[in-house]
C-alpha cells in the first residue's frame, strides 16, 4: 500500500507521457544538474519574457534521464511554471520544496490550488532516498531562472 | 568466540548450514516495511554482523576499554593486547609475512589514499618512491571510485599520467591493451581483485607479472574478494592490498592496508600526529617503524578488535564453504534472472570464476523504481552506479540494480528477488 502512495497514477501518467520534453531554441539560460547518488541527470533551458515590466516564464524545455519520480516531477514542474510570472512560479517551487521536506507529515495542508498535480508527490516525501529525485528538475529550473534573470538585469544595467 | 563450526561438513563439498548461520545474525530476524521479512541482498554494500562480533564490541567497551600503547595500567595493557591481537589475526588471515605489514585504516578508501598520498609526499621530498615527469599510473575502467579518484588527485599533484584498461562487452578487462599500457614508464598499477558491480574476478597474478617485469608496483583493491573466499597476499604477488571490515561481518570504521615490509619502510607517512612518531622536536620529527608510522592518533580500537572477531567467525565457518555456498546461489540466481524478459545481466553470465554480486538492467524500469518495489516487499538491493560511474558509462547505461549475496542468504531469498522483479514489471505495466 505504501508503494501505491508513492507511485500514484498521476505520476505514472506523467512518466509515460512527459509534457514539454525536448530542448527548444531560443533560450535565455541552460543548466545541467545531476543527482550524484544515482546518476540521474537533466539538461534544462529557460526562456523568460517581459510582460508589462514583469518577468514571465515563457518556456522551459529539458532532456533528462532518470527514474519515474524524477521524470514525472520534471513534467509536472513545466506544467506548473510555464506561463506564470517568475515570482509566482518561485512560490510554487517553495511550496513543493516544503512538501518534499514534510516527511509525509505537513504541518499545514499543502496548497492544492498552488501545487495541482505536484500534490501527488506527497507520498515520495516519506522516502528520504527519493526526495532528491523529485527535486532534481525543480532545482535545475530555479538555477536556470536565476541565471536568466541575472542576464536580463545585466542587459538592462 | 563461537564453539563448533556452522561451516561445511568434513568432506568440504556440502554447503553451509545456513539455518544455523542465520541465527548468528540478529538483524535477519527483523521485519521491514510493515511486517515483511527482511531479504538482505546488499552485502557488497555492507554486510550484516553476527552476534559474535556485536558481543566482542560490547565486551571490549564494558571490560577492556582504554587507549592503546600509551596507557600504563592494566586496562591499557588489555586494550593494547586486543588491538595488536587483531592485527595478528588479520595478518594470518591474508597470509602476510608478519603483522608489521598490516596497517589499520578506516576503510579501503583510506588505505588507497594512504598509498597515493605517500607517493605524493615522496615526490615532494624527492624520496625513493618519487614520481617523475612522464611516469604513468594504470587503473581500470571497472574501478570503484575509491580506486580511481585518489589516483586522479595524485596525478594532478605530481604531473604523472593516468591511464586505464577498458572493459570488454562481457565485463572483463581488455587484456589486449596490457602490452601497451604496462610499460617502462608505468610506476603503479591499481586494480580491483573483484568488481563490485560485475562480479568479475580479475587476473591479478597475470597483471602483477607484467607490472613487475616492467618495474611497476601493484595495488589490489580486495574489498569485494577478501570477505568471500581465501585471499593470500603471497599468492597474489601484489605490493599493496586493501580490504575493509564492514563488508566481512566486521564493524564499520576499520579497514586494512597490507604492504610489503620494505615498501612500508621507504614510504613517507600519510597522516601525522600522535603515536606515529619516534622523536619530536619543534623543527622536525622522526617516525616510528611500520605499522605505527601510518597509524596517527587514537585508532578505532574497538572496531579493530571487532574485525578480529569477524575474522575468527569467517574462519570458523570456513572461507571455502562460503565461496561454495555463494557459487550455488549464483547457479540458482543467474539463470532465473536471465529468464526474465528484458533483464540484462552486466558482466559474466556464467557462475564460473565470478563473485556473487549481480548487477542488471531491466527494460523500461529505472533501477530506482525497481529497488523501490523490491524494498516494498522487504527485498534490500542497491540501485544506482554503485560508485562505479565510469564503468556504467562504458557499458552504455546510466545506472543498474545490484543484488549481492553472502553466507547468510538462501535460495528462497533468490526466489523472492526474482518474484519481486516480476511483480515490478506488472506494477509498471512492463
Amino acid at each position: 500500500m505504501l508503494l501505491e502512495s508513492m507511485y500514484q497514477e498521476i505520476i505514472l501518467d506523467h512518466y509515460r507521457n512527459p509534457h514539454h520534453k525536448g530542448l527548444r531554441d531560443p533560450y535565455d539560460a541552460q543548466v545541467y544538474h545531476v543527482n550524484p547518488t544515482c546518476g540521474d541527470e537533466v539538461t534544462l533551458r529557460v526562456t523568460l519574457k517581459d510582460v508589462g515590466g514583469e518577468q514571465v516564464v515563457d518556456d522551459v524545455s529539458y532532456e533528462s534521464l532518470g527514474c519515474s519520480i524524477s521524470q514525472a516531477s520534471a513534467s509536472v514542474m513545466t506544467d506548473l511554471v510555464i506561463g506564470k510570472p517568475v515570482s509566482e512560479a518561485m512560490k510554487i517551487g517553495d511550496a513543493f520544496l516544503a512538501l518534499m521536506q514534510s516527511k509525509g507529515q505537513a504541518r499545514s495542508e499543502p496548497d492544492e490550488d498552488l501545487l495541482e498535480d505536484a500534490l501527488a508527490f506527497a507520498g515520495v516525501s516519506k522516502y528520504p532516498a527519493r526526495i532528491k529525485c523529485a527535486l532534481l528538475s525543480w532545482m535545475a529550473w530555479k538555477d536556470a531562472t536565476a541565471r536568466a534573470l541575472a542576464e536580463t538585469d545585466g542587459g538592462q544595467a | 568466540m563461537s564453539t563448533g563450526s556452522p561451516g561445511a561438513a568434513a568432506n568440504g563439498k556440502q554447503s553451509l548450514d545456513v539455518g544455523r548461520i542465520r541465527k548468528d545474525f540478529p538483524i535477519l530476524d527483523r521485519t521491514v516495511r510493515g511486517g515483511r521479512p527482511l531479504v538482505y541482498l546488499d552485502s557488497a554494500n555492507t554486510s550484516q554482523k553476527p552476534r559474535q562480533v556485536i558481543d566482542t564490541l560490547t565486551e571490549f567497551y564494558e571490560r577492556h576499554n582504554a587507549n592503546i600503547h600509551r596507557a600504563t595500567h592494566e586496562l591499557g595493557e588489555e586494550a593494547t593486547e586486543a588491538y595488536e591481537g587483531a592485527r595478528l589475526k588479520a595478518a594470518r588471515f591474508i597470509g602476510a609475512a608478519d603483522e608489521t605489514e598490516v596497517i589499520f585504516t578506516k576503510n579501503v578508501s583510506e588505505a588507497i589514499n594512504l598509498v597515493a598520498y605517500s607517493f605524493g609526499n615522496a615526490t615532494a621530498l624527492s624520496g625513493p618512491l618519487a614520481l617523475r615527469d612522464g611516469d604513468e599510473i594504470v587503473i581500470t575502467e571497472m574501478e570503484h571510485h575509491s580506486n580511481l579518484v585518489p589516483w586522479q588527485l595524485l596525478c594532478e599533484r605530481t604531473g604523472a599520467r593516468l591511464r586505464w584498461f577498458s572493459v570488454t562487452e562481457d565485463g572483463r578487462l581488455d587484456l589486449s591493451q596490457a602490452g601497451e599500457l604496462i610499460n617502462p614508464r608505468t610506476r603503479l598499477v591499481a586494480l580491483a581483485h573483484q568488481s563490485n558491480v560485475l562480479g568479475t574476478i580479475n587476473p591479478v597474478q597475470d597483471i602483477v607479472a607484467r607490472a613487475h617485469a616492467a618495474g611497476a608496483l601493484v595495488l589490489v583493491d580486495a574489498a569485494q574478494s577478501v570477505p568471500h573466499g581465501r585471499v593470500d597476499v603471497a599468492d597474489l604477488g601484489a605490493d599493496f592490498v586493501g580490504f575493509t571490515g564492514h563488508k566481512m561481518c566486521g564493524p564499520t570504521g576499520i579497514g586494512v592496508l597490507w604492504a610489503r615490509r620494505e615498501l612500508l619502510a621507504e614510504m613517507p607517512p600519510f597522516l601525522g600526529g600522535g603515536e606515529m612518531i619516534e622523536s619530536v622536536r619543534m623543527e622536525r620529527s622522526t617516525f616510528a617503524p611500520p605499522p605505527h608510522k601510518f597509524e596517527a592518533g587514537t585508532m578505532p580500537i574497538a572496531q579493530a578488535v571487532g574485525l578480529g572477531a569477524a575474522i575468527d567467525y569467517l574462519t570458523d565457518v570456513g572461507l571455502d564453504g562460503i565461496r561454495e555456498h555463494e557459487h550455488e546461489l549464483l547457479r540458482h540466481a543467474l539463470p532465473a534472472l536471465a529468464e526474465i524478459e528484458g533483464l540484462r545481466i552486466l558482466g559474466p553470465t556464467a557462475p564460473e570464476n565470478r563473485g556473487s554480486a549481480i548487477s542488471f538492467t531491466l527494460d523500461g524500469i529505472h533501477p530506482h523504481d525497481l529497488s523501490q518495489v523490491l524494498d516494498d516487499r522487504g527485498v534490500a538491493v542497491r540501485a544506482g552506479h554503485h560508485c562505479a560511474w565510469p564503468l556504467h558509462r562504458a557499458l552504455g547505461i546510466q545506472a543498474s540494480t545490484r543484488a549481492s549475496f553472502y553466507l547468510y542468504n538462501t535460495h528462497a531469498e533468490v526466489d523472492a528477488l526474482v518474484e519481486g522483479i516480476r511483480h515490478a514489471k506488472r506494477f509498471f505495466g512492463g
